[in-house]
């Protein structure tokens, strides 16, 4: 007997490959932002991310996420992806192979820890970096997303909704990012002004190739090629959408002008907050999700960060985590069993309990991963020091630690 | 009148900057520029091709400036732009001619500030 569809089998593979396009695409998204002695640091980072979070997951990232272990993590029983074949694995998706939910999901742990590094851009060791990496990816995200999604993992069965990783991806990433950035320290000469963003065309090319591989990321996440897809792919551009427009009047009214750096900013941050609910709210809450999430992260990237003088250099946190807490609240809120019978209702559809179990999960998750980035950060520190010396700084992270340059002068 | 050209350490423009603010010499123009003086250049490898001695990355400072600012500019370009380490840069000083204000046709002295 076969059960595999293949319409779903084929939606599934695509958004995998959708996924794992927005790792390049974060890389120019982010280091459009950075000065130009730092963009292939930016990129480079991102880059290896692809290289070495796709050996760790089918060596052992998988399992430790996803193998039916004990309520902490899945273990090691499906090592080397032995177990993990052909045949569908109905308690994640019961109509592709299982190694077709794998691969999707490492485009998943793949983006994850990239997202952090927008907040030590421009001043950590590569070498560090690595290391650090790969202890987060293993210590942290796949605990993590084992709790949320694996079974057995206890948030999971708690009742906690999150459809595509508003808790698991972009809050644990995010408040990781807050951590880091507050470990390592600011950057040289940052009181004498804001590096001005390198290549703004770069942001704006990373955006649409973010957008374009989020459908993966959400619509993706039905595992099906069906209603709920749709489903997930509408609320997804709407809600951007929405932040988009939202951000851009923001800075209408308070700095007088919009910019295309703060649409592209809301646009992500919508990308951001609907990607917990996309599964379970329709598109009119997500038009709510989408402008209340740009007057969120306005607020922590332009008016408190400047004030708490913490260096998230290019908002890892302020969007991610801002954006993430809001998108996993708001599925407390908006959740409809309409949408999905295998949902929960939230709060306005008559479930108060939906908002608190969401709650839970959320400061869960910001719990273990601030403090265990926090600890990760010391241990590396003392294996290889962290943060690149001031002259690799002032010369830049592209010349200093990969003896290479983005832009000749002449020629 | 004097017109001054000075090499700097890119990371070191802001300082040197808002020494000069400080002096008030508000006039100045900014180039990136190529350069090698006594620092060893950085060595690049694009798969697995070194190429070493490459000329660094400098910042061309370029002011006009009446005789009574001269050492006011000096001092302030050297203060912002040393670090004590070679590459930290030079200042060349050259007599100048003439000046002409565009917009006003104006020349001379007062064309300057």
């Amino acid at each position: 007997m076969n059960l595999i569809n293949a319409g779903d089998t084929a939606w599934v593979l695509v958004s995998s490959a959708l996924v794992l396009l927005m790792t390049p695409a974060l890389a120019f998204f982010y280091g459009g932002m950075v000065r130009k002695k730092n963009v292939l640091s930016i990129l480079m980072q991102c880059m290896i991310i692809v290289g070495l979070i796709s050996v760790q997951w089918v060596l052992f990232g998988y399992s430790l996420s996803f193998h039916p272990g004990n309520g902490f993590w899945g273990g090691f029983g499906w090592f080397g992806l032995n177990g993990v074949g052909f045949d569908p694995y109905p308690d994640y998706a019961a109509t592709i192979p299982h190694q077709a939910f794998m691969i999707f999901q490492a485009m998943f742990a793949i983006i994850t820890p990239a997202l952090i590094l927008g907040a030590f851009a421009e001043r950590m060791k590569f070498s560090a970096f690595l290391i650090f990496m790969l202890l987060w990816a293993t210590l942290i995200y796949d605990p993590i997303a084992h709790w949320v999604w694996g079974v057995g993992g206890w948030l999971r069965t708690k009742g906690t909704l999150d459809f595509a990783g508003g808790t698991v991806v972009h809050i644990s990433a995010g408040i990781a990012a807050l951590a880091t950035a507050l470990m390592i320290g600011r950057r040289k000469n940052l009181d004498k002004g804001t590096p001005t963003p390198h290549n703004m065309p770069f942001v704006v090319l990373g955006t649409g190739l973010l957008w374009f591989g989020w459908f993966g990321f959400n619509a993706g996440s039905a595992l099906a090629a069906n209603g709920l897809a749709v489903n997930a792919f509408v609320v997804t551009n709407t809600a951007a959408a929405a932040a988009g427009l939202a951000w851009a009047v923001i800075e209408w009214m308070h700095n007088g002008k919009p910019t295309l750096f703060g649409f592209c900013s809301g646009a992500v941050a919508g990308l951001v907050a609907i990607t917990p609910a996309s599964g379970f709210v329709s598109v009119v809450p997500a038009i709510i999700i989408g402008i209340l999430v740009s007057v969120f992260c306005f607020i922590a990237v332009a008016l408190i960060k400047p004030k708490l003088r913490y260096d998230d250099s290019l908002d890892a946190f302020g969007v991610h985590c801002i954006g993430g807490i809001w998108g996993a609240l708001a599925t407390g809120l908006f959740a409809s069993k309409i949408v999905n019978p295998t949902g929960a209702d939230g709060l306005f559809f008559g479930n108060p309990a939906q908002f608190m179990t969401q709650l839970f999960a959320v400061g869960v998750t910001i719990a273990y991963s601030f403090v265990g980035t926090l600890i990760l950060y010391k241990v590396v520190d003392m294996m290889v020091g962290v943060r690149a010396s001031e002259e690799e700084e002032n010369i830049g992270l592209d010349l200093s630690q990969h003896s290479e340059r983005a832009y000749t002068v002449i020629e | 009148m004097k017109y001054i050209i000075a090499i700097i350490q890119p990371h070191k423009l802001e300082d040197v900057k808002e020494e000069l603010y400080k002096a008030e010499v508000n006039l100045i123009t900014v180039s990136e520029v190529l350069g090698h003086g006594r620092q060893k250049g950085v060595t690049e490898v694009y798969r697995g091709a070194r190429e070493t001695g490459n000329l660094l990355r400098k910042i061309r400072l370029e002011i006009a400036v009446n005789d009574n600012f001269l050492d006011a500019t000096i001092n302030a370009i050297t203060k912002g732009a040393r670090t004590g380490n070679v590459g930290d840069g030079k200042i060349f000083v050259m007599d100048m001619k003439d000046c002409v204000r565009i917009r006003t046709g104006e020349v001379g002295s007062i064309a300057i500030g």
